[in-house]
């Protein structure tokens, strides 16, 4: 274990992750239904999806914890079922659920975790102080886990995952429960350690995550890949420029649907409120109100990958 | 050595908690000596087996003490670390495989047994129940009594997902394991089906084994077979360990 990483040829093409029709069932059901993907190095890869979708499922085989049912997976080059223990060796991983050792302080998780890998005391000790500081805990690296805020622990968890300087970091929903200014700071944390290189790997059902952080996604719905491509890519692909949000003053925004026709290229209607998809979103409200409907407010917005997922699956990504 | 590292992680907590761990190991035994050593054994007259009352149930007692803190380490710990705190999917993520996992959990239970089994002879010798130069042999004994009780607890405390399960087990399983294995009063004084039950059991072999170190009576069976019934529970313990952790871990 002296050297964890042999034999890596750096060329960006290659893929850190690599995966052909891979699957993983439980009993009868399908958590990942027989999918593709290709990660390569230096890239942020993201996993858009709703719960269920089997992202997390996903992460768990690439994470080498999880051996898949059936299809290829490659991680770093080699076959999880064999060198699982030498694939992890090389991987971070931030999991959904903070499991940090709540009885030991901050830098006690991060030196006692060192340790599984094989790193001496005093690079543990040594490591253990940089991500302190990259994390911004520094000034509570002595103080117990249990008291912490979410974000605090969230950015120990992360920087638990950087103890063995991985190539690959795997995030599964790394902002999910944190306000917004704890996302803002883990976002602009992870967008740190892109800059440095390392692949990022993530999973999340917040577009705005996705497009802040990813270079290139795969939309999950039901164990399946329904689009990839970068996030710009994709909102050209099956979006439009602008989407108009009206809301009506009725129970029931239906019963403007049809009064709307021919407005824009395509209209959504959700139970609060109705998305016309459109070029121009100001001439959309004009010709709304042209066409005398008083709706109680009308925004004009550029579109989201909320809206791709909208148009691929018919459904809200959050509910 | 893998292992090492997570005898080490338990290490770094049992360094936040061992003062209150290392009062029951010394306050516990202390009182149970005074209590059934010197207080009952004043009404045990012409004591047992022909030894006094008190120099009888140490051995007893200390293979007990064994007993109790491998149930200690195996139970709520173990639950805690999978369902609580979830630390175990931690270190499935690390390069660890479950063998290291479940062989660093045992590395720190056998440190646990011995440190307390220890302070336990400490105590009894210090009111003059320990004779012999044998005596070291029975912090074996209590090692492979620590193994047989703390490894199949381990894995049930790995396969249930709540602790109300840990309270059956110390009320039907571990209460009557302590009362009728022999430690207090000998189990021939037992109706026939509690007999059996202490015979199946691994308590009252590591007793009858401590005993035989410590004061150099015979078994009541052949030391073999106390031997051979302890070491069947340590093999059950580990297979079955490593399966939960398996399933709990890798799915």
């Amino acid at each position: 274990m002296s050297d964890p990483r042999p034999n890596v040829v750096r060329v960006s093409d290659e893929s850190l992750v690599h995966a052909r029709g891979l699957v993983k069932r439980f009993g009868d059901f399908a958590a990942v239904d027989g999918i593709d993907v290709d990660v390569r190095r230096g890239e942020a890869f993201g996993f858009l999806g709703p719960n269920g979708a089997g992202k997390s499922s996903t992460m768990r085989m690439v994470g080498c914890v999880s051996p898949p049912s059936a299809g290829v997976l490659r991680i770093l080059g080699m076959d999880p079922a064999r060198s699982g223990s030498r694939i992890r060796a090389r991987l971070g991983v931030c999991p959904q659920v903070d499991n940090l050792d709540p009885e030991l302080t901050v830098r006690e998780n991060l030196t006692a975790y060192a340790r599984f890998f094989g790193i001496s005391r005093r690079v543990a000790r040594q490591r253990a102080a940089e991500l302190l500081d990259f994390v911004q805990l520094s000034d509570r690296a002595s103080s117990r886990v249990e008291p912490l805020s979410g974000g605090m622990k969230r950015r120990l968890t992360i920087a638990r995952s950087l103890v063995n300087e991985p190539e690959m970091v795997l995030l599964d929903e790394p902002t999910t429960g944190l306000d917004p200014q704890a996302r803002h700071l883990v976002w602009e944390r992870l967008f740190r350690l892109k800059q440095q290189g390392v692949t990022l790997v993530l999973t999340t059902h917040y577009m705005d995550e996705a497009e802040q952080l990813c270079d290139r996604l795969v939309v999950m719905d039901g164990g399946r890949i329904v689009a990839q491509g970068t996030p710009r890519e994709l909102i050209e692909r099956y979006s439009t420029r602008e989407v108009v949000e009206l809301r009506f003053p009725v129970p029931d925004q239906g019963a403007y649907g049809e009064k709307l026709a021919g407005v824009g290229e395509r209209l959504e209607v959700l139970p609060d409120r109705i998305l016309l998809y459109v070029a121009d979103g100001d001439e959309a409200v004009a010709e709304v109100h042209r066409r005398s409907l008083g709706p109680s407010s009308a925004l004009v917005r550029r579109s989201s990958l909320e809206d791709v997922f909208l148009h691929l699956t018919g459904r809200t990504l959050v509910d | 050595m893998a292992p090492w590292s997570v005898f080490e992680f338990h290490m770094v907590g049992y360094r936040r908690t061992w003062r209150g761990s290392a009062l029951s190991s010394f306050v516990l035994p202390l009182l149970t000596v005074l209590g059934f050593g010197v207080a009952v054994g004043a009404h045990v007259a012409g004591g047992v087996q022909g030894v006094p009352y008190l120099d009888w149930i140490v051995p007893g007692l200390v293979a007990s003490t064994a007993m109790q803190t491998a149930i200690g380490v195996s139970t709520w710990p173990v639950l805690s670390r999978f369902e609580w705190m979830k630390t175990y999917s931690a270190l499935a993520a690390s390069p660890l495989r479950l063998a290291d996992i479940v062989a660093g959990d045992f590395l720190y239970l056998l440190f646990r047994v011995l440190v307390s089994a220890g302070a336990f002879l400490i105590v009894a010798a210090a009111f003059g129940a320990v004779h012999s130069w044998w005596t070291p042999a029975a912090l074996a004994v209590c090692a492979l009594v620590g193994f047989a009780v703390g490894g199949p607890t381990t894995a049930y405390s790995a396969a249930v997902r709540s602790d109300s399960y840990l309270a059956i087990l110390l009320r039907f399983a571990v209460l009557p394991m302590s009362l009728f294995s022999g430690v207090f009063f000998e189990v021939g004084a037992l109706p026939a089906v509690l007999r059996w039950v202490a015979y199946a059991l691994p308590l009252w072999h590591g007793v009858e084994l401590s005993r035989a170190a410590m004061l150099g009576i015979a078994p009541h069976w052949p030391a073999a077979a106390h031997l051979a019934v302890l070491v069947s529970w340590v093999t059950a313990g580990i297979a079955l360990t490593i399966r939960q952790f398996h399933r709990r871990l890798v799915y």
